[in-house]
């Protein structure tokens, strides 16, 4: 229940920070931190406008996306303890909630009838599929060196910080950090600042989304970012401090995990759409190098 | 009381081998009807034996009178039933939903070819029940072939179109190969242990080296079942079939492969590591080709019948999961890989006859199956619309839908078998992780844009802006499948437990609650967490419901950068969706391009066509290559074939004269 609430509290703040990272960066003061919260509130009052040539599907898409956003994040445990649902190989259905999630989202911008938005949705939907295999393979270096079968074993294994659980943990924050930015559509492989429909991707398939259903969209980003700053955050914590000190370390490493984001958007420039693939693909490389190294530990 | 059954069995059986051929007799409006009695009787009668079976785990056993070199005896073991009430039901579906689709047909078919078509569909179900049942070879290869030609004459119901023609003799073909492969597996039975029989095969297994025979068979089987490279006429033939015979063959019959392959499995000794490996690194491939392929088509229906050979693929990789198991003595992963298998099996009987008949039914509203010219039909045609979605969830392997139980199953196999002491089996099962992973990502991808060019946007054509929401009688079948596919995503447990049951009672093992106690607790959980999510989305779509009720909704034009004299042809194409990643795999697949270039000298250029094809590499070189040269080496040889009377008399002279001169000189 703890990692829920933790994860409700991450989702806050954390898109502020990168914003603020970036101003701050810019040489510019920025918008408060919770301003993407305050954003998310005026949507959420808001109207809608509805393409006319949508139907039931946009209506729906934004609404599923976050209601398996939300029970993914039930999965979710922190370090040793609980999360609020727990089983053995509890990580594939996870996995495969968050691809629920995405498959709505992919077929409601298909559902506008625009060749923006359909690009945006063929995109999404080849860079998610070669990631798949990364966090599936993670989790199985993961399953291989602490013998455990579901998140909340393996990360109370992992609380030990031995050293050869820290060296497959390292490559496992590089890989869900980039499983983060893939999800949650961020530099190096997607711009959310960018002004030209051509080279979005998450951006294009919301563009005819709106007011209350705009507002789900970002809440869903918003705890995606979170849940997945806490599988980063149970990959390096001590299991052998008490819990005040680990919900201290908790949201230093959100906000460390935030800040990198910011600054990798202040100085990278996005690569170019053709050159994603092989970028995912590198992920991909980086979490087989990760499974080959823990079996020779 | 067992005796009065054996006398009513023996008067009834050949009475409804009889009765079938009342479907020549009855008028064609009829003869639909008839046929449906006819499957449910025969479903009845054959389910109710294998609810027995499956209920006291006790295998029943029934001799026919022997017909010279025929000895069969009917025998119904746990296996045997578990596939034959897989494939009722689906035959069920199937012919309820004929009547709808074929109803167009009674008035420019005649009523032979009518008469014909549903005579086949019941023998196809009778010969695949007995294929279920005959254990000796003769008998069972007899069936087999009942089946071949049954579902044969099935696909040729539109022979006047020439191509279907071909199709139908291409997988004639096929299907001959790959009984003669069967039948060389019986042969090698027969010549060492003297009984041609599935009986023999643990026998023969414990004295011999297992994997020549096994490769035999599973060929054999595997061209049935569509594995990779043994896959080319399938995606030609599911096209070329009406649509509920596509749904019953995708369906169930090329699971009586996998039927042959398993029967043939459980009987392995030894040798155990190197047929896993094989079973497993084809499956993989078998998953991964045909999702691909699946991605690259624009017709509907080859596209569903590509990932049929995806979902044989996963089918495959929890055999080959089961058998590395029994290699390694680990009895929980026998059973989830092979429990995963079975459910798989079942599952993808019920998504893909929906799916199926689905696109039969937007083949019956708009006369095209090419999605280039779809689109926008969820307006027409919702109902339709909303079980093909259901259709395509399953078949990603997403929760809360049947998919992802069996998918689950498969997973937990290969985690857990991750952590054996084998380096080479850590290899294997973490190939299979990852290649199970990234056939659930294409999967996500193929079927994203099979919906959402479809079904959704606006449409492409006149036919599809037309179209209208087909007759309740054809959605009614595609709704009981859904229901299933509803039933076992929500309530795995109820439906894990006798399929499991099947492969424990065939192996000999305990049951899969003793060796893996904390299953049923997992899956319950999953059904927890499926209600978690349905509450949830409900929740948050009443609450936006009812906040929305109060605030101004209103429409408006799709936002297209400003630009508002949006056409349907400004839509994304199904072709455009899959441009990126079909760059990406141009290595594996044969993309093909026609363009005329604009000259330096066309100022003024004209109206141009662009198309591209693809093709698939494996059939190019495996089955067109060789027939090409066949064709080619023939007709050299047709110069003989002059069609002069006075050439062929001439010939026969020769011929004779070659005899002679031969016994002249004594060489004959």
């Amino acid at each position: 229940m703890l990692s829920f609430g933790l994860i409700l509290i991450t989702s806050l703040f954390f898109t502020g920070i990168i914003g603020r990272t970036k101003s701050l960066m810019a040489g510019r003061k920025g918008p408060d931190v919770f301003q993407p919260i305050k954003n998310v509130l005026l949507l959420l009052r808001k109207g809608s406008v509805f393409s006319s040539t949508s139907g039931l599907i946009t209506q729906l898409a934004p609404t599923i996306s976050l209601a398996t956003v939300l029970t993914a994040a039930l999965l979710v445990p922190f370090n040793g303890q609980q999360a609020v649902i727990s089983f053995s190989y509890d990580f594939v259905l996870f996995a495969y909630l968050l691809a629920l999630g995405r498959f709505f989202m992919i077929i409601a911008a298909l559902d506008a009838g625009s060749s923006f938005q359909g690009m945006g949705a063929a995109r999404e939907s080849l860079y998610s599929m070669l990631l798949e295999p990364a966090f599936f393979m993670i989790l199985a270096s993961f399953c291989l060196i602490t013998h455990n079968s579901s998140f909340a074993g393996i990360f109370s294994s992992l609380g030990q910080m031995n050293t050869e659980f820290l060296l497959a943990a390292v490559l496992a924050i590089f890989v869900f950090v980039n499983i983060a930015l893939v999800e949650n559509s961020r530099l190096p492989v997607d711009d959310p600042k960018t002004h030209l429909e051509l080279t979005m991707i998450h951006e294009v398939m919301v563009l005819d989304l709106c007011g209350f259903d705009l507002g789900l969209v970002q809440i869903t980003s918003f705890l995606k970012f979170a849940i997945f700053g806490t599988l980063i955050a149970n990959c390096v914590m001590p299991g052998f401090i008490p819990v005040i000190a680990q919900i201290a370390i908790y949201f230093a490493i959100q906000m460390l995990f935030a800040i990198v984001i910011g600054s990798v958007e202040s100085f990278r420039a996005r690569n170019r759409l053709n050159r994603n693939a092989q970028y995912i693909l590198a992920v991909v490389a980086i979490s087989l190098i990760a499974f080959v190294l823990t079996l020779f530990l | 009381m067992r005796f009065l059954f054996y006398k009513i069995m023996e008067l009834l059986l050949p009475g409804a081998a009889l009765l079938t051929f009342l479907l020549f007799a009855v008028p064609a409006r009829f003869k639909n009807l008839t046929s449906t009695i006819l499957i449910l009787l025969n479903a009845a009668l054959s389910s109710g034996i294998a609810i027995q079976v499956l209920s006291n785990g006790q295998t029943f056993s029934y001799a026919l009178p022997a017909v010279g070199v025929l000895r069969p005896t009917l025998v119904i073991d746990s296996l045997s039933a578990l596939f034959i009430l897989v494939l009722n039901v689906t035959v069920i579906t199937g012919i309820l939903y004929s009547r709808g689709y074929l109803q167009p047909y009674l008035e420019h078919k005649g009523r032979m070819t009518m008469a014909i078509h549903h005579f086949s569909f019941v023998w196809l179900q009778i010969s695949m029940s007995l294929v279920c049942m005959f254990r000796d070879g003769f008998s069972f290869l007899l069936a087999w072939e009942l089946m071949s030609i049954s579902s044969f004459m099935l696909v040729m119901f539109d022979a006047e179109d020439r191509h279907i023609l071909r199709t139908a003799i291409n997988y004639l073909i096929q299907m001959h190969i790959g009984m003669i492969l069967i039948l060389a597996g019986f042969l090698v039975l027969d010549s060492t242990t003297g009984n041609m029989s599935f009986d023999a095969l643990s026998g023969y297994f414990a004295n011999h080296p297992n994997m020549p025979v096994f490769v035999l068979f599973f060929i054999g089987f595997a061209i049935k079942a569509g594995f990779i490279p043994f896959h080319t006429w399938l995606p030609e033939a599911h096209p070329a079939a009406p649509s509920h015979v596509s749904g019953v063959m995708s369906g169930v019959m090329i699971k009586m492969g996998i039927y042959g392959i398993l029967r043939v499995t459980f009987n392995l000794q030894n040798q155990l590591l190197e047929i896993g490996c094989f079973v497993l690194v084809l499956s993989v491939i078998s998953g991964l080709y045909g999702v691909m392929l699946a991605i690259l088509q624009r017709d509907l229906k080859k596209m569903l019948a590509y990932s049929s050979i995806e979902n044989i693929g996963i089918i495959g990789i929890g055999i080959g999961v089961g058998i590395l198991g029994m290699h390694d003595h680990n009895q929980s992963l026998i059973l989830l890989g092979f429990s995963g298998a079975l459910l798989h099996l079942l599952n993808h009987s019920l998504f893909k006859s929906l799916l199926f008949y689905s696109a039969g039914s937007v083949y019956k509203a708009t006369h095209t199956r090419n999605m280039e010219q779809l689109g926008g039909l969820m307006k027409n045609m919702p109902k339709t619309a909303l079980l093909f979605l259901l259709g395509t969830l399953a078949i990603c392997g997403l929760p809360p839908f049947n998919g992802f139980i069996s998918e689950f199953l498969v997973y937990n196999g290969l985690f857990s078998g991750l952590q054996g002491q084998s380096p080479y089996l850590t290899a294997l099962f973490i190939g299979g992780i990852v290649g199970l992973a990234l056939i659930g990502g294409l999967a996500v991808f193929c079927f994203t844009r099979a919906f959402g060019i479809t079904f959704l946007g606006t449409g492409r054509s006149e036919h599809a802006t037309h179209a209208k929401e087909i007759s309740v009688s054809m959605l009614f079948p595609k709704i009981l499948a859904g229901i299933g596919i509803i039933c076992i995503g929500l309530v795995p447990a109820v439906f894990v437990k006798p399929v499991s049951g099947v492969v424990s009672t065939s192996l000999k093992l305990p049951s899969i609650a003793t060796l893996v106690p904390a299953l049923f607790d997992n899956l319950w959980t999953i059904s927890l967490v499926a209600g978690i999510l349905v509450l949830l989305a409900v929740g948050i779509l009443l609450i936006r419901y009812r906040l929305l009720a109060k605030r101004s909704v209103t429409s408006g034009p799709t936002w297209c950068c400003g630009y508002t004299a949006i056409k349907p042809s400004l839509q994304y194409t199904s072709t455009s969706f899959t441009g990126d990643f079909t760059k990406l795999i141009h290595p594996l697949v044969h993309e093909s391009k026609q363009i005329i270039p604009i000259q330096e000298d066309d100022i003024f250029p004209e109206t141009r066509t662009f198309s591209t094809h693809t093709s698939d590499n494996i059939k190019n070189h495996l089955t067109d290559l060789p027939s090409d040269f066949s064709v080619a080496m023939l007709r050299r040889v047709a110069v003989f074939q002059t069609g002069k009377i006075q050439h062929y008399v001439l010939y026969s002279l020769m011929f004779m004269l070659l005899i002679f001169i031969l016994s002249f000189f004594n060489i004959l």
